[in-house]
């Protein structure tokens, strides 16, 4: 069992609702990234998922196009990720997810890939861009080293189409609540609950919910129809907002852990 | 070509998020069903030669065939087309699809504004919302063709991100297209992207070579020995190759855009300085680094300043069925400036690297062989980014 399925385990046993936050990796540097992941850890983060830097983050909103961007002036590299994943296991057992574009892997070879990023301690990959009919050899590949393939379902998903994606997933489903980009909103769609018991049919693995959720009133509204939130666009925003500034990981990690505290009230 | 999974061989693909997957399938499904229905293909026909002006003559360009001394040029007239190049004839079409899907809303993206014109245009025409993305260094640089989307009542969005070009317009319209799938049909303009684009953008181009195959064979009574057609994402070449494809005494040769020589970040030529990746839907040869991020592009031609290349061509190219070269700035330059003084015709800087790979062949080939060149595009829409370079003057 590897971290994030054991978290989940864990989770399930103690009657919780798990929290993942997302952040780009590298913004606005590693050792930003690596200070970062330890606070979300100790506020009680369950999963930690890293963007890797990508030039055309095409299914991204502008808050995470511009962390890219920050991530890539800063000079991360995939390598550079794997690194600092490293480094961030010295000191914690955080679950840790890669959000990463296809063609990064591609190009060095995807074996290659995700043998790197197992030996780091990388727990799952979410491939942005590879359904899984064009996945070939990657979920083998991916359980040979002990990785959890972590897949998208969207609201355009049919259930034709959940029933072939929700097998192969493991760790967790990351269910998109919304159509769009990443990025924040106002409100949280309504068709959530719908879309959750409709996968439940097809896999007994927990449901994140993201895409979206911002603040604590809406983390607690989704966390009634999944086993987990996933919060990635508002914690951006606050790196960028405080940058280099010495605030960062405090100010960061308080907002973490005031979202952690509305998924497990007393 | 291609396999159901929308593959020419190893390239191809649908690397999409998952929002788009299902989109795509039913966009596969509609388009499938029109090509066989035969009322789409009449209304096709109809609008093709009714209001976008098909066919296009097949001109014998006896000025320039003199002066290279060899092989006798024809030219495939797309220049002459409703909006000014090719772009209008997949547009045209892909706006039927998007009114058989029931979509009020249209979206693409634009290089040198030619398919975004073409996209406007037809909007306009069947009373369908139109929203045209396009890097912000483009938009300065083909400013002619901000003003006639606008005129034809599109929303022309700027995007400024990475090096504000074809690449980032894409992206930008691939984003729009994920948050409005049910409304909106995304009009990609180039035979690129994830199944079905790539397949159906040459489907509505090969009106092109059907038209100059017919048309040769009356003239010369014979196939010609070469075609040639410049090679941005490769819709203009691939409308033209794909009828000749199965005539082996037929040579073929898509040319890139060679920007200032074939060095890190200064053109556009992905065989000659690409390699395989996945990028914006699908797998074929793309500009990048050792790591995998996509490199920077340049050439004086907005069409075909572009890290990727269609599916298609990366496999016709693999199995050496086509030949892919490419002409620098300069040399499309001149080969603009050339037909316009030969010939009387002004050609866009895209079908001008084609022009210049004729200017390089036919004067080694002999009098007795044919060339046809594709002339994809007019070059109006380039006389202002030309005029400084070539040295002309507003006259006092």
């Amino acid at each position: 069992m590897n971290r994030i399925e054991q978290r989940f385990a864990d989770l399930r046993g103690r009657g919780q609702k798990g929290l993942v936050i997302y952040i780009g990796a590298g913004d606005p540097d590693l050792e930003a990234t690596r200070q970062l992941a330890l606070a979300f850890d100790r506020a009680g983060v369950d999963v930690l998922e890293l963007g890797v830097p990508f030039s055309d983050p095409l299914a991204d909103g502008i808050v995470n196009q511009l962390a890219a961007q920050r991530g890539l002036e800063s000079g991360t590299t995939p390598a550079r990720v794997l690194e600092t994943v490293s480094a961030i296991r010295r000191d914690s057992q955080v679950p840790l997810v890669l959000y990463i574009y296809f063609n990064l892997l591609h190009r060095v070879g995807v074996r290659e890939f995700i043998a790197a990023a197992a030996k780091a301690g990388v727990d799952g990959l979410l491939v942005l861009d590879l359904p899984p009919e064009e996945s070939e050899n990657y979920e083998a590949l991916m359980s040979e080293f002990g990785l959890c393939p972590i897949y998208l379902i969207a609201p355009t998903t049919p259930e034709s189409r959940i029933a072939v994606i929700a097998p192969r997933a493991r760790g967790f489903i990351y269910y998109v609540s919304r159509e769009g980009v990443t990025g924040m909103q106002a409100k949280v769609s309504d068709t959530i609950g719908d879309m959750t018991s409709r996968i439940r049919t097809h896999s007994s693995l927990p449901i994140a919910v993201g895409f979206g959720i911002s603040n604590a009133e809406q983390a607690r509204q989704v966390a009634a129809s999944a086993e987990a939130i996933v919060v990635g666009s508002a914690v951006v925003n606050r790196i960028a907002e405080l940058g280099r500034s010495p605030e960062l990981v405090p100010r960061v990690g308080g907002f973490v852990a005031e979202l952690a505290a509305a998924l497990r009230p007393g | 070509m291609p396999d159901d999974q929308g593959r020419f061989g190893q390239f191809g693909g649908r690397y999409v998020p998952e929002t788009l997957w299902y989109p795509l399938q039913q966009l596969e499904a509609e388009y499938f069903r029109a090509q066989q229905d035969p009322e789409f293909q009449r209304e096709l026909s109809y609008y093709l030669r009714e209001f976008v002006g098909r066919p296009t003559p097949l001109y014998f360009a006896e000025r320039l065939t003199k002066e290279l001394g060899g092989a006798k040029i024809y030219l495939k007239r797309e220049d002459l087309l409703h909006t000014g190049a090719h772009k209008i004839n997949n547009a045209l079409g892909q706006a039927l699809i998007a009114k058989r899907m029931g979509k009020t809303r249209v979206i693409a993206e634009t290089g040198a504004g030619q398919h975004g014109v073409a996209t406007a245009t037809v909007a306009a025409m069947f009373g369908l919302k139109c929203v045209i993305y396009m890097g912000a260094v483009d938009c300065e640089r083909q400013a002619l063709n901000v003003y006639r989307m606008k005129m034809l009542g599109a929303d022309v969005v700027p995007v400024h991100a990475g090096q504000k070009t074809l690449k980032e317009a894409v992206n930008e319209a691939m984003r729009d297209w994920v948050t409005n799938v049910r409304s909106t049909h995304y009009i990609l303009g180039t035979a690129y992207g994830a199944h079905p684009y790539p397949v159906m953008v040459r489907n509505f181009h090969r009106v092109i070579g059907d038209e100059a195959r017919a048309q040769i064979l009356e003239k010369e009574g014979r196939l010609p020995d070469l075609l040639l057609a410049c090679v941005g994402g490769g819709s203009n070449a691939i409308g033209l190759f794909y009828p000749f494809l199965n005539d082996p005494t037929v040579k073929m040769c898509g040319v890139e855009a060679g920007g200032h020589g074939i060095l890190p970040e200064q053109h556009a030529a992905r065989f000659h300085g690409g390699s395989l990746g996945v990028l914006q839907g699908t797998r074929s040869y793309i500009l990048q680094d050792e790591v995998g991020q996509i490199q920077l592009t340049h050439s004086v031609s907005a069409g075909l300043d572009y890290a990727a290349v269609g599916p298609e061509h990366a496999w016709l190219h693999d199995v050496g069925r086509v030949e892919y070269s490419y002409a620098t700035d300069e040399e499309a330059l001149g080969a603009f400036m050339k037909l316009a003084r030969l010939e009387g015709i002004i050609p866009a800087l895209e079908s001008s690297h084609a022009v210049a790979e004729c200017l390089k062949r036919a004067p080694k080939m002999s009098a007795d062989s044919l060339i046809i060149v594709n002339l994809s595009g007019r070059g109006d829409k380039d006389v202002a980014q030309v005029a400084p370079k070539v040295g002309l003057e507003m006259p006092k």
